[in-house]
């Protein structure tokens, strides 16, 4: 028996190997100019050699573009090469900013720009604060002494893997005249509503549809955190009968702080930059009532009528500027989170 | 062929240097053990021959050829590792493979050296498992294996037992020695244990915060120590010291006091020594006896450890700990005041900067 | 079903219920329906027939209106159930309607017309699944196209990252060398420039390299993902440097250290970085649609997008495309989801 399983394994061995064959004579034609690059500039150069196609391609398509920004915010017309624009000095910026009542967006040169910065900021208060709630809550729940807790995890984290479009059309569905919603509410004896069409519902179903998607990615963060929770803290608090509540508010909440932070910064920064699922979603619309910022340097850079790159890049200078602050913010939480980790 | 020159050899990290100037000269051959305490740079000093490290400065040469530049795979050496390195996604067939594959030998010729060196150490019936699925000691046999296969110029070990426990430690110790006399192959052996290296080496060399401190057989070591360190290194339990300072000497003797007041006439050939410096007096543990009577220096017992065929006696001599080490059983009790004889010992005499101080013939 | 209730229910313990364990099961539940219930609606309306599609209110399960072929019309009439003035009930085919009052005929008897008030028919139904939904988009639009695109960038981009990054961790976690605290602060500084933050001089840089309109221009762009060689880099930290110098004594050169040794044994972090890296690039939508404008090149999620967004919206094929779009993501999800909650869990990435 031993023998028969012995053999059947060194056959697929046998046959694996056949499979290598190929991928063999490729690494061993690789292998011979690469000894001589190793003979003729030593470890060092072998190094370079390792690192240099990762830092060309992060070179050229995320360094180059990161500093070719700052010159295109510069620059005005519709031509696409940065040879073939005209310097205007801060001018994007000054357009950006020319507003008699920052409050209201109308007033400005740039309205859009102001709609959509206002939508973002209403957007990000309420997707942050629900957001974190409700992953809060979750993980709670599934942090608790359930039966078949890998399947309840997988139950919230599946909508995270969904593509944004999928995500999108998938509640384009179900808010639509005859969807499931309106079907739902049929039966409580309401009529039919287009909820996309609405502008609160529209901007309401934005923040609801983020928050589905993405909820059980950050549920996952926070329960990894709380399962970082020594146990025999719970067992000296059940000791001392502690209440519930009291055990959460002065155990489990101040414990969680840390790792809390950093998933408040992560949903903060991903929703300064929302997108996909509600341009997939509303479009922007009803009017500009869902405009975000992202997608607003998308339209003026490649989809208006008035293509304005300058415009664009001018907008996403300063949409960077908060992400750098929020960046750094989560590298300093992380990093402060990890010294605690470590000290304990 | 393991013919091994180093001339003065240095080696720096940075702004810290850990080798200071190495003169060795080690033949073909020859087993040669690099002993000392952690930190003394022996692991630095293989691993430069090994070529896996770049020398700061000197030249090191294998069978006349200098190899500085040589990279460590064309220097013809094979190195066992500490922690074996064995490569856990291959097997013990591939992992012995592995290096002779590189050389683009023959595949029939590969399969000869494996089978011949997996009988020499008994390792045939693992030659399909991986790494993970053997013992400590089946391992090391591997990563000797694959050392053996590559009929190295010289064997390179790194601390190649210390993962071994101590039963296993001291029969592949013997496995070893017996292995370097059947391949009569130049061996060099690094280790912070004295006891293999008196076992295993032709010559030790001691090595103390980057510095030779002696090269010489083990007897050579154990007899006539060059200085303190070594003398307290090598031997076990370790030598014992008594601090004193030089009365009155005149050429072939000297009288010095030590703790307690004990004035004791020593065999020096220095032709003289100031009176008042400082002389130390090195007895192994083994030499010193437990007098009859009123002879001898007076000691307290602190501690008696019997072993059944040997007794370890902790005793006080104002202030100073001696140890001895008496053979067969004794009946002592701790806090009884003994005398200890150094009559029939041999004697270790250091000056005031350490060093060994030669008896008078 | 009784038992599979009582199983998920069951307390460990068996202690009496707290109010914190009825809010626990509500709000699971609660959050099965949630999170499944929108993907399992779209599921079951992607083989609904147009009509069926548009009919208020919906049903669960796809229903069409029987049809019957009958001698002497050249349509297929549909069929009903109607109650006729004697108070029997006969199946009908209707010929047309005027008014209130439905023209109809016995499928036997093609000839004879029966008038019934529409109050008092019923339409036969059956279930039906529109596989056409499916079916057609491969055969009459550029879905295969898409489909083939997006399995190419997916496959492509997977590949590239995990040599690419690979190679990299290689170099920054076994190698001393100057710069190298440089290039890992440059690569961390990555994470700070996000795609919306520099798509405008991206593109002008695509645009130049002759890149855009092509599958390329949306591959290269997301390869040298920092969040790869760092996930890497950590798991190559944990190998021995002893086993390189063992292979460095065994003759290997650096490049067969790197792929023999170091990357068979990088495997379970490979592994990771690959399932993300095909969910990364199968779902990604705003770089292809700016790079992406010739109907050909379309990926998956751009072709969905595009047509989504037409004024008369296709909706029984969109469904049905949506869910073809959807499928290797769930397989992710059914056979690897423990890989990648385990994987984020550990490093906090997505």
């Amino acid at each position: 028996m031993a023998e028969i399983s012995r053999q059947t394994s060194q056959t697929g061995q046998s046959l694996g190997e056949t499979a290598m064959v190929p991928v063999r004579l490729a690494m061993g034609v690789i292998d011979a100019p690469l000894r001589w690059v190793q003979k003729k500039f030593g470890l060092g150069g072998m190094a370079a050699f390792f690192l240099l196609p990762n830092m060309l391609i992060f070179g050229i398509f995320v360094l180059l573009p990161f500093f070719i920004n700052f010159a295109y915010s510069m620059t005005g017309g519709t031509a696409l090469f940065l040879s073939d624009r005209t310097f205007v000095g801060a001018d994007q910026y000054a357009r950006l900013f020319d507003c008699s009542n920052y409050l209201n967006p109308n007033t400005c040169a740039e309205d859009t720009f102001w709609t959509a910065v206002g939508n973002t900021g209403w957007f990000v208060v309420l997707q942050v604060t629900l957001m974190i709630a409700v992953s809060l809550i979750t993980a709670l729940i599934l942090n608790r002494n359930l039966m078949a807790r890998s399947f309840w995890r997988a139950v919230f984290f599946f909508p995270v893997l969904l593509s944004p479009v999928v995500v999108g059309l998938i509640w384009k569905w179900i808010l639509q005249r005859q969807g499931l919603l309106n079907f739902g509410l049929y039966g409580f004896g309401f009529d039919p509503h287009v909820w996309l069409n609405d502008r609160n519902w529209a901007f309401a179903a934005t923040v609801g549809v983020s928050i589905w998607a993405h909820m059980g990615f950050y549920t996952l963060i926070i329960l990894a955190g709380l399962q970082a929770i020594p146990k025999d803290l719970y067992e000296a608090a059940e000791m001392d009968g502690t209440r519930a509540m009291r055990v959460f508010t002065r155990i489990t909440l101040p414990l969680l702080m840390p790792n809390l932070l950093v998933v408040i910064v992560l949903v903060l920064i991903r929703a300064v930059q929302i997108f996909d699922e509600v341009y997939v979603l509303t479009g922007g619309g009803p009017g500009t009532s869902t405009l975000f910022v992202t997608q607003y340097i998308y339209e003026t850079g490649f989809a208006a009528q008035l293509r304005n790159p300058g415009l664009a890049a001018a907008a996403s200078i300063l949409m960077g500027l908060v992400l750098v602050v929020l960046t750094l913010m989560q590298l300093g939480l992380s990093r402060s989170r990890d010294k605690k980790g470590a000290r304990k | 062929m393991g013919h091994i020159k180093l001339t003065n050899i240095t080696k720096s990290f940075g702004a810290i240097d850990v080798l200071h100037g190495i003169n060795l000269e080690i033949a073909d051959g020859e087993l040669v053990v690099f002993v000392g305490p952690s930190g003394c740079g022996k692991s630095t000093l293989l691993r430069m021959i090994a070529g896996l490290e770049k020398p700061t400065g000197g030249e090191l040469a294998i069978d006349g050829k200098v190899v500085n530049a040589i990279p460590a795979a064309d220097r013809g050496l094979a190195m066992v590792f500490q922690s074996y390195a064995l490569y856990p996604h291959m097997s013990v067939r591939q992992n012995l493979a592995f290096g002779l594959e590189n050389t683009k030998m023959p595949k029939a010729e590969i399969a000869t050296r494996i089978a011949e060196a997996a009988r020499m150490l008994e390792i045939e019936h693992y030659l399909d498992r991986r790494p993970g699925q053997l013992s400590g000691g089946q391992r090391q046999r591997v990563a000797i294996g694959r050392a053996i296969v590559r009929r190295p110029v010289a064997f390179l070990l790194d601390e190649p037992l210390s993962n071994l426990d101590a039963e296993l430690r001291g029969s592949t110790r013997a496995e070893l020695a017996a292995l370097h006399a059947r391949l009569s192959a130049t061996m060099i052996y690094v280790t912070h244990d004295q006891v293999e290296a008196m076992t295993l080496a032709d010559r030790i060399v001691v090595l103390r915060a980057g510095r030779i401190e002696q090269v010489g057989t083990p007897m050579e070591l154990y007899n006539s120590p060059a200085n303190r360190f070594v003398a307290g290194f090598i031997g076990s339990p370790h030598m014992n010291f008594l601090e004193g300072s030089v009365e009155s000497s005149s050429s072939g003797k000297a009288v010095a006091t030590f703790a307690g007041g004990n004035r004791l006439e020593l065999p020096v050939a220095a032709s003289s020594l100031a009176n008042g410096s400082a002389i130390t007096l090195g007895v192994r543990p083994q030499h010193v006896s437990i007098g009859n009577g009123g002879e001898g220096i007076a000691a307290k017992i602190k501690l008696v450890e019997a072993l059944g065929s040997e007794t370890i006696v902790h005793t006080d001599v104002a202030g100073q700990k001696i140890l001895v080490v008496a053979q067969g059983q004794h009946n002592l009790t701790p806090g009884a005041d003994i005398r200890l004889s150094l009559s029939s010992a041999p004697l270790h005499l250091f000056n005031e900067k350490g060093l060994r101080l030669e008896h008078a013939v | 079903m009784s038992r599979v209730t009582e199983f998920l229910f069951r307390r460990k313990g068996g202690k009496g219920w707290h109010w914190t364990d009825i809010v626990t099961w509500v709000w699971l539940v609660v959050g099965l329906f949630v999170m499944f219930g929108p993907a399992v609606w779209l599921t079951a309306s992607s083989f609904k027939s147009p009509a069926a599609l548009a009919e208020f209110p919906p049903t669960i399960l796809p229903y069409v209106t029987q049809k019957v072929t009958v001698e002497g019309y050249d349509k297929p009439l549909d069929l009903y159930t109607a109650t006729l003035e004697d108070g029997s009930t006969a199946t009908l085919a209707e010929v047309r309607r005027i008014g209130t009052v439905s023209q109809m005929v016995d499928p036997k008897k093609p000839a004879e017309i029966v008038k019934v008030n529409i109050a008092k028919r019923m339409p036969v139904r059956q279930m039906s699944f529109a596989t056409e939904n499916y079916t057609e988009p491969f055969t009459h639009f550029d879905f295969v196209r898409y489909l083939w695109n997006s399995v190419f960038v997916t496959v492509t981009a997977t590949l590239i990252t995990l040599v690419v990054n690979s190679m990299a961790a290689f170099a920054l976690s076994k190698y001393e060398f100057r710069g190298r605290t440089f290039a890992m602060l440059l690569i961390l500084a990555t994470l700070m420039v996000p795609l919306s933050v520099i798509m405008v001089p991206l593109y002008s840089i695509v645009s130049a390299l002759g890149l855009f309109n092509n599958l390329w221009g949306v591959i290269l762009p997301t390869v040298a993902t920092p969040t790869g060689v760092f996930i890497l880099r950590q798991y190559m930290l944990t190998i021995p440097d002893e086993l390189l110098d063992a292979a460095r004594m065994d003759k290997a050169s650096e490049w067969q250290i790197y792929w023999r040794i170091i990357l068979p044994l990088t495997a379970p972090a490979l592994a990771v970085l690959a399932i993300f890296s095909v969910v990364w690039r199968w779902n990604d939508f705003l770089w292809p649609l700016i790079v992406l404008s010739r109907k050909e090149l379309y990926t998956l999620q751009v072709g969905l997008s595009i047509y989504s967004g037409e004024l008369n919206v296709q909706w029984h094929f969109i469904l049905a495309m949506t869910v073809v779009t959807m499928i290797p993501v769930v397989l992710v999800f059914l056979f690897l989801q423990r890989f990648i909650t385990t994987g984020i869990a550990g490093t906090g990435l997505k």
